[in-house]
């Protein structure tokens, strides 16, 4: 059967969802978000790729690498804000993220 | 001239008010003496030469009002009927001016006591001279406002302060119907001016006007509307309540208010719209029925009151019933020539009574007087005289004008004329009765003031008596001066047409021919209440006393006014307070600030209460609002198509 | 064919089953692991896709920097597995909901949807012809048309790496280090003081 374009999409379409539940569904700790996020952008970049396949289109791939770029940057700058927090306050518990409280 | 006597009341006034401080009490008395005195002097010459001159003029002013079709003017109407007026109202203000420095000395507020004077004077100035109606009726407010700020002098007196709501609030319902006659009066004649009204009334008599769903008479309604403005500024029966206790004030503003000026604005403004009145028969006699039955409830009552005072104030209700059925039947002149007489010895004996209250350091109540005839003999003589004036005893002012309203009243030849003239009669004889009551209670029998009282009893000084020797010589010679012009072979000359009687209303003409007896009975009532006086309080002092225990209900009822406060109270008054309490606390309390203000604020802050929840703190639930937008934007695109 | 529909479900399979591993993991090192392995199955998928250059850098960056950088983290901190709450539940049916709401709609969106026709004619960047590799096309692209681009991406990096730094950066207390500026701004009248000194006397410090 052909693999269609279709097919490409739906699994980055799974990802995504799995991703956002990871986000708002965890109870543990906070780099679980990170890794959710880090899986919201994968099923980006597939999209990104499968779309430049199937049109022909390369700069699809190019901005799937500049999504890399940024995700990169990200990761690095939230794992350094985790840290910090957790110097501060001792452990990384969702559910005591709560100063902000308005 | 005229705009001198006019306005030099309200400069002294402004004067005194505003620099008091400055100049001190002295300095007030001096100035508001002196501006008066100038106004008085030249209120003589403006009386003089338009009264018997016959140089009637008006002065305007400036334009107050011009808005569409409506333009009313400052101005200054002088005719006999003003010219009048102005004369008696700058003398009488002079007198009590003079007589005030010697009775308020040592009061704290002098320079605001004379100040208040003054400005009354000018607002009263301002009513007789007034050209039409909205500047009458400035001047009708401005006197209840002065009352209002007289009575209530002494501020820090309760008693003083509900006296001086109390006479604001019922001028102010007489003050309603007088505006409503003044709207009357502009919708039928389009006009606010009295000669542009005067001439057009003969045109309007007869015509219907749609009022409540009812058809009636207009110039009728007019009237009725105005003469009830009368009826609360000239405290007639209904509206007579704040009389009395407008004793509250200082005595000589009791005299200069209350006896002389004020309280005549009622019958100045019906002999002052007679052109407008003569044209109305029902609102005439309503008018007479009213008087009548004040003249002989102010009596009554007179009879059964302690405070020397409320007598003299009961005395000053009853003769204004008086002058009004004399207005009513079209004795117009005779009304006036007796609010003059009247002025002269009612203000006599008001400042006369101050001088005997000066002279008991303050006391009041003629149950504790007695037995002073000897000690303040220049004070016991100027009451006898007012009192024989004010009894209608020839020579005495009081004999010719009491009279010729008696007389016009039984020459009307109506109904209510008879009414009038019955009523009369048997007032005057109370009013004898109530008068020498007075003066023997006060003056004769043993003493019944404490010692220490009776230690200190003197005459008043020369300051005080000056005006009240003026004023005695008013009392005794005004009536038999002024006689021939006022009711008189002149009087035609004299008023010319600022009094205006129709002929089929015969009261004036025929006053001149009535009966004997009817000249008489007056008199004959007159010195009944003087011996009947005598001799219930000197021969036989237990009479009194035995005939109020006898007739213990009646006694009570002219005591208590005929419990006419209590009966307002319960109708009106509280009924007011309590619809006045509802809507504060429900109306404006529980709706509109509820709705309003308040009721925004609290849901304001329930609002963001709730809307600070979403502020959990917790970044997943962010997230979980961000997917749920996602979610709903997907679905929106999906489903527009 | 049959060979890639079988290797695309493999690895459409694999990959979404880490993805719900990562998520549900206890151990957060198992998380950081599935995650490596969701990525190496992407890879996989870019491969078949034929933009093998993205798949190698995917692993290259992702799997060698940014899931070893995970990794650091969740050993540096020494994480307690905490047991889910029960009370955490409570969110799951609505989260389940919005979820499927939106993964049944994008899937509906896909399978309903299809390319225009002009699609084909505003092409960016046309593929050149087949003789070309991925790699170098995508060089030719990227250092000269979208350049600019790949600068700030550099400076992105450059920002993240120096607010990595600062968050981070702490000075601890009784360390001794040099300060070059101090050493090398001494003067003269800092360190050397001539004393005249009686013979006998010892030298007082002032």
């Amino acid at each position: 059967m052909i693999i269609g374009l279709g097919h490409y999409l739906t699994v980055a379409a799974i990802l995504l969802t799995l991703g956002i539940f990871g986000i708002f569904l965890n109870r543990r700790n906070v780099i679980v978000i990170l890794m959710s996020i880090e899986l919201m952008l994968l099923a980006v970049n597939i999209n990104f790729v499968a779309f430049s396949a199937f049109l022909g289109d390369l700069v699809g791939q190019v901005f799937a690498m500049f999504v890399l770029t940024v995700a990169a940057a990200e990761a690095a700058i939230g794992l350094a804000i985790l840290v910090v927090y957790f110097r501060n306050r001792g452990s990384i518990a969702v559910a005591d993220i709560n100063l902000m409280k308005g | 001239m005229a705009v001198l006597a006019v306005f030099l009341p309200l400069v002294g006034a402004f004067i005194a008010g505003f620099c008091g401080r400055w100049i001190g009490d002295r300095g007030a008395q001096i100035v508001t003496c002196v501006c008066l005195g100038v106004a008085a002097i030249c209120g003589a010459i403006v009386f003089y030469d338009v009264a018997f001159l016959g140089h009637d003029q008006t002065q305007i002013l400036f334009t107050w009002i011009d808005a569409g079709d409506l333009k009313v003017d400052w101005a200054l109407k002088l005719d006999t009927l003003s010219a009048v007026m102005v004369a008696m109202v700058t003398l009488v203000s002079f007198l009590v001016h003079v007589y005030s420095i010697g009775y308020m000395a040592g009061d704290p507020s002098v320079p605001r006591f004379m100040a208040y004077l003054s400005l009354f004077t000018f607002f009263m100035l301002m009513l007789v001279t007034a050209e039409n109606f909205v500047q009458m009726f400035f001047g009708w407010e401005g006197v209840g406002l002065a009352s209002y700020l007289l009575v209530g002098f002494w501020y820090d007196r309760p008693t003083a302060n509900s006296a001086a709501i109390k006479a604001f609030v019922v001028n102010r319902i007489g003050d309603f119907g007088f505006a409503l006659g003044i709207f009357a009066v502009y919708t039928l004649f389009g006009s606010l001016h009295f000669d542009q009204v005067f001439a057009a009334a003969p045109g309007m008599a007869g015509k219907p006007f749609a009022f409540l769903g009812m058809n009636v008479d207009a110039l009728t309604l007019t009237c009725v509307l105005l003469f009830i403005g009368a009826m609360g500024k000239s405290a007639q029966l209904g509206l007579h309540t704040w009389l009395p206790d407008a004793m509250e004030g200082p005595t000589p503003v009791s005299a200069l208010i209350h006896a002389a000026t004020m309280v005549t604005a009622g019958v100045f403004m019906l002999a002052r719209l007679s052109p407008m009145f003569e044209h109305a028969p029902i609102a005439l006699d309503v008018v007479v029925v009213i008087g009548g039955t004040t003249a002989i409830f102010a009596a009554s009552v007179g009879m059964a009151q302690n405070d020397i005072k409320k007598v003299i104030a009961y005395s000053t209700c009853s003769q204004l019933g008086y002058m009004f059925f004399a207005a009513g039947v079209s004795a117009y002149s005779a009304a006036m020539f007796h609010l003059i007489t009247h002025a002269f010895f009612k203000a006599l004996l008001f400042l006369a009574a101050g001088s005997v209250i000066h002279a008991l350091s303050g006391e009041q109540d003629m149950r504790k007087m007695g037995g002073i005839w000897r000690l303040i003999p220049v004070t016991y003589v100027l009451v006898w005289i007012g009192s024989l004036a004010i009894a209608g005893i020839p020579p005495f002012a009081g004999f010719f004008s009491k009279d010729v309203i008696l007389e016009a009243s039984w020459a009307a030849g109506t109904q209510v004329g008879q009414y009038a003239f019955f009523l009369g009669c048997f007032a005057a004889f109370l009013t004898a009765f109530y008068s020498w009551r007075l003066l023997f209670l006060t003056f004769h029998g043993k003493p019944r003031a404490d010692h220490e009282t009776m230690h200190h009893v003197h005459e008043s000084p020369q300051v005080m008596l000056i005006p009240l020797y003026v004023l005695a010589a008013g009392a005794i010679l005004a009536g038999a001066l002024g006689y021939h012009w006022f009711v008189g072979e002149g009087s035609a000359g004299f008023w010319r047409n600022s009094i205006v009687v129709l002929p089929d209303h015969p009261a004036m003409a025929g006053a001149e021919h009535v009966p004997e007896w009817v000249s008489l009975l007056p008199l004959a009532a007159g010195i009944a209440g003087i011996a009947m006086a005598w001799y219930a309080y000197i021969r036989r002092p237990s009479i009194p006393g035995e005939t109020a225990r006898s007739f213990e209900a009646l006694y009570l009822f002219l005591l208590n006014k005929w419990y006419f406060d209590e009966i307002y109270d319960f109708l009106i008054v509280r009924p007011m307070f309590w619809l006045a309490r509802v809507l504060w606390k429900q109306g404006d309390g529980t709706v509109i600030d509820g709705l309003g203000p308040d009721g925004l604020a609290a849901s304001t802050i329930d609002l963001s209460v709730w809307t600070s929840r979403l502020q959990t703190g917790f970044v997943y639930h962010y997230a979980f609002a961000m997917l749920i937008g996602v979610v709903v934007f997907v679905t929106w695109y999906l489903f527009r198509g | 064919m049959i060979v890639q529909a079988i290797c695309f479900y493999l690895f459409a399979a694999v990959a979404v089953a880490s993805g719900v591993m990562v998520i549900s993991a206890r151990n957060p090192v198992h998380s950081v692991l599935f995650l490596i392995l969701a990525f190496f199955n992407a890879a996989g998928l870019f491969v078949l896709l034929g933009a093998e250059f993205l798949a190698m850098i995917l692993v290259v960056v992702y799997v060698g920097a940014v899931a070893v950088l995970f990794m650091f983290v969740v050993m540096m901190l020494d994480i307690n597995f905490i047991e889910l709450r029960r009370g955490a539940m409570q969110y799951l049916p609505v989260g389940a909901i919005v979820g499927m709401v939106l993964l049944v709609e994008l899937v509906l969106i896909f399978g309903a949807w299809a390319f225009g026709p002009e699609a084909g004619q505003s092409l960016a960047a046309p593929l050149p012809h087949p003789s070309v590799t991925n790699t170098t096309a995508l060089g030719d692209l990227l250092y000269t048309k979208y350049i600019y681009a790949f600068q700030v991406a550099g400076v992105i990096l450059l920002v993240a790496m120096i607010g990595a730094i600062v968050l981070t950066l702490r000075t601890r207390e009784g360390v001794r280090r040099q300060n070059i500026s101090a050493q090398v701004g001494r003067r003269r009248s800092d360190t050397l003081e001539v004393v005249k000194v009686r013979s006998g006397q010892g030298v007082e410090t002032s």
